[in-house]
Order: C-alpha cells, then sequence, then structure tokens
C-alpha cells in the first residue's frame, strides 16, 4: 500500500499516539507520521477530529478515525494479513476491552494525578497507582496463560493499552524516587515490560526515558507559568 | 450451546438497562438480579471485585463487565440476529466512536443537573444542551444513529431517556425545546418493545431521585 495512503496526527510523547502505531507496525503497515506542534493545533487535526481536536488521528484513504482504542481496533479489522490484535474468542475479547478501559480510566487517572499532587495527596495518588499495578499484574497472570504477553504469544489489544504506557511509568518512577514495577510486588509486569519495550513493533515508537524526563521536566514548568528551561 | 446468563443489576441504572436492552433485542433469556447498592451481594463482589458496580453480566458462571463491553460482547456472543455494530470496519470505528463520546460527555454533566445547585447546576445544564445539540447533529436526518436499524449508539444513549424528566424537573427546562430530534429519535426508539420494556417510567425515576437525595441527605 502506498505510503500516503495511512497518516497518523500524533505527538511524540504521547502514549495514546503511541498505540496505533505500535499496531501499524504489528501489521507492517506503511505510514506517515505527521507531527503536532506541541502548542498549536493544524488544521487537519481540527478537520480530522473536530469534535475533540486531540491526537492521535488515522487518516486511511482520506476517512479520519480517532480515539486510540478505536483506531486500534479499526487497524486490527482492516488489515487481516497480518498478526491478530484482538484475541479471537469473544470472552477474551471482552477481558482485554475490559482491563484497557481499567487501565484509561482508573489507572493513568492516578498517574496523572500524581503528576500535580503534593503531599498527603501525592501518596493517595501512589498507593491507588500501587494497587493499580498488583490488580494488573494477577490480570497478566490470568490473560497470559504463563505466555510472554497479554495477548499470549504475541502482543495484543491488552499489551499495547498498558504499555504504552510505560515510558511514562519510567519517568514517573524517576520524578518520584519510587520502584512502581517491582522484582518483589510485580515480577510478571517486570519481565513483561522488558519483553514489550524490546519488540520490534514497540521500539522504534517507545520515547527514550530521558527525553520524555526532559519533556515532562518542560510540561511542568510550563503549567506553573515559568519559561521553559533551554534545551 | 446451552446458554446460562444471569444479569446484575439495579433498576434505575442507564448502564444496566443497556445491557436489558441489548439482551431483548437479542431475544436472548436469562435470569434477572436486583441489587441492593448498599448492601452488595456477594456475588456481585465475587464477580466484580474491582469495580464492584452493576451491570454484570454473568454467562455461563462467567463474568463481563463495564456495560458497553458487555454489550459489545452480546453482539459477538449471539452474532446472527439484529447486529448492533455495522459490519465495514470504518462505519464500525464510526459508531464506536460516538458510543464513546455519550460515555465521555453525558453521564457527569446529567448528574449535576439533578444533584447540585446554583451556578454549578447551570454550568451543568448548558454542557448537557452543547452535548445534545452535537448528537442532534451527528443524527441528522436518519431514523436512528445507526442509520435504517437500531443499533450500538441507540443502545448507548436511549437509556438516558428514563431520566430526562428528571433532568428537566430538576432543572427547570425542557430537553424538546432545545433538541427536538433527539426526542423525536427516542419516542422512535421507545416503539421498539426491546426498549419500551428495558426502560423504567421516568416519573418512576423521578420519584426514586427525590428519594436518594433525601436519604443521602443531598437537599
Amino acid at each position: 500500500m502506498a505510503k500516503n495512503d495511512v497518516k497518523v496526527l500524533g505527538a511524540w510523547p504521547s502514549p495514546y499516539v503511541m498505540r496505533p502505531r505500535i499496531a501499524l507496525n504489528i501489521k507492517s503497515v506503511n505510514y506517515e507520521f505527521l507531527e503536532e506542534k506541541f502548542d498549536s493545533k493544524s488544521e487537519l487535526l481540527l478537520q480530522s477530529n473536530p469534535v475533540h481536536k486531540k491526537v492521535p488521528v488515522l487518516i486511511h484513504d482520506d476517512k479520519p478515525i480517532c480515539e486510540s482504542m478505536i483506531i486500534v481496533e479499526y487497524i486490527d479489522e482492516v488489515w487481516t494479513s497480518g498478526p491478530s490484535i484482538l484475541p479471537s474468542d469473544p470472552y477474551d475479547r471482552a477481558i482485554h476491552r475490559f482491563w484497557a478501559a481499567y487501565v484509561d480510566e482508573k489507572w493513568f487517572a492516578a498517574m496523572k494525578g500524581l503528576r500535580s499532587a503534593q503531599g498527603e495527596e501525592r501518596k493517595a495518588f501512589l498507593d491507588r497507582v500501587i494497587e493499580g499495578l498488583a490488580l494488573l499484574e494477577e490480570a497478566f497472570g490470568k490473560c497470559s496463560k504463563g505466555k510472554a504477553f497479554f495477548g499470549g504469544d504475541r502482543i495484543g489489544l491488552l499489551d499495547i493499552a498498558f504499555g504504552s504506557f510505560l515510558a511514562w511509568l519510567k519517568v514517573t518512577e524517576k520524578v518520584n524516587g519510587v520502584k512502581l514495577l517491582d522484582e518483589a510486588k510485580t515480577p510478571g509486569l517486570v519481565k513483561w515490560a522488558e519483553r514489550f519495550c524490546a519488540d520490534a513493533a514497540v521500539k522504534s515508537v517507545m520515547p527514550e526515558t530521558e527525553k520524555l524526563l526532559e519533556f515532562s521536566k518542560f510540561l511542568a514548568a510550563k503549567m506553573k507559568g515559568a519559561p521553559p528551561p533551554k534545551n | 450451546m446451552a446458554h446460562e446468563v444471569v444479569l446484575l443489576d439495579f433498576w434505575p441504572s442507564m448502564f444496566g438497562m443497556r445491557v436489558r436492552v441489548a439482551l431483548a433485542e437479542k431475544g436472548i433469556k436469562y435470569e434477572y438480579k436486583e441489587e441492593d447498592l448498599r448492601n452488595k451481594s456477594p456475588l456481585l463482589l465475587k464477580m466484580n471485585p474491582i469495580h464492584k458496580k452493576i451491570p454484570v453480566l454473568i454467562h455461563n458462571g462467567k463474568p463481563v463487565c463495564e456495560s458497553l463491553v458487555i454489550v459489545q460482547y452480546i453482539d459477538e456472543v449471539w452474532k446472527d440476529k439484529n447486529p448492533f455494530l455495522p459490519s465495514d470496519p470504518y462505519h464500525k470505528a464510526h459508531s464506536r466512536f460516538w458510543a464513546d463520546f455519550i460515555e465521555q460527555k453525558v453521564y457527569d454533566t446529567a448528574r449535576k443537573i439533578w444533584a447540585t445547585k446554583g451556578e454549578e447546576q447551570e454550568v451543568a445544564k448548558k454542557e448537557f444542551i452543547e452535548t445534545f445539540k452535537i448528537l442532534e447533529g451527528e443524527l441528522g436526518e436518519k431514523p436512528f444513529f445507526g442509520g435504517e436499524t437500531f443499533g450500538f449508539v441507540d443502545i448507548a444513549l436511549i437509556t438516558f431517556y428514563s431520566w430526562f424528566y428528571t433532568y428537566e424537573t430538576f432543572g427547570n427546562f425542557s430537553i424538546e425545546a432545545e433538541c427536538p430530534k433527539i426526542i423525536a429519535w427516542a419516542k422512535r426508539c421507545m416503539q421498539k418493545e426491546s426498549v419500551a420494556n428495558s426502560l423504567p417510567d421516568q416519573k418512576k425515576i423521578y420519584e426514586f431521585t427525590v428519594w436518594m437525595k433525601k436519604y443521602f441527605g443531598m437537599d
């Protein structure tokens, strides 16, 4: 397929943008990555996603698809010659969708809260993040059934949903001086994270921790209204 | 395949209603179990330990949680009758997008209309109307969000209709005046048995909300 049939509008630091890129890589689909500027939205973005005005957007044959997990399911349904991303059994699909929703609505919400919270509130968010990881460790055991990924032998929907947050998880560990994924408490997830980050479909789109850390400092300074540090 | 289907639910819940509509659309026989949310059953706590919420669908002993995940599951298992989603991936993604929009935008705002007063309530009303105007735009001239047939997006939204009288009474506004096409669409949906039999009477929901506000000291 010609390269310009498939475009992804996105931004390199965004975990949500990583998701369709990983999916396209799994399917060996060539695409054009259009990077949005940090503090302005392109005409193309505003036209393609007038409802939310957010990245990522997949533009396939000039048709836009929005919302990262919806895009991933679309990619899986269109490019059927590549490896499957969703499980074939409806019950397993429901489990992957349930946990993907949990990661987005509950777990990452706590991670975001951690970013700006202080004192007691910060400890409360940290507890929630760690509790969530314990639940995900258990889910990993059940979903993987002893195999490498939540999806089994290959990366699946839930691997993409949760794995896309790993770079931010590493930044959060550095910024807060804590270990979130821990060999003692979440051994399954520790090994899974290494495998996920090393996977060919993921490596090229996962931001380096140092680069993301610098970006998060830039973001924090911006939010406080201070001039950003010089790069 | 023998199907044993149980639904853990709470009669006023618009999320539970979505599953009732979906099961009715597919003609699935099931056991309805009413939960007392002040005193959750051991079964609910066992079947949904993460969120401890209804609805939970228990199919041959295995739980499925989160209403739209359940509706998709029902559509995929009982795939030969009344499909909820289009078969074309682009139109399917389009339907999922609008169901997700409803998930993101409706509940919290709507809740504030009956649960708050003053400035907070006014802001919520404004957001509610804006959201439904966007939905009206998406509906356009189609009979249903799904097009010619009732589908996933219709299921996601119609259950809020049972709460409209509550929103209008507490919020002192008319949804029909602001969004007439939405009301026309809702009445069209209510002509379907699967919908009419799954949604409680709007006045009953209002009475329940009045009681709930008193009980929780929200007045």
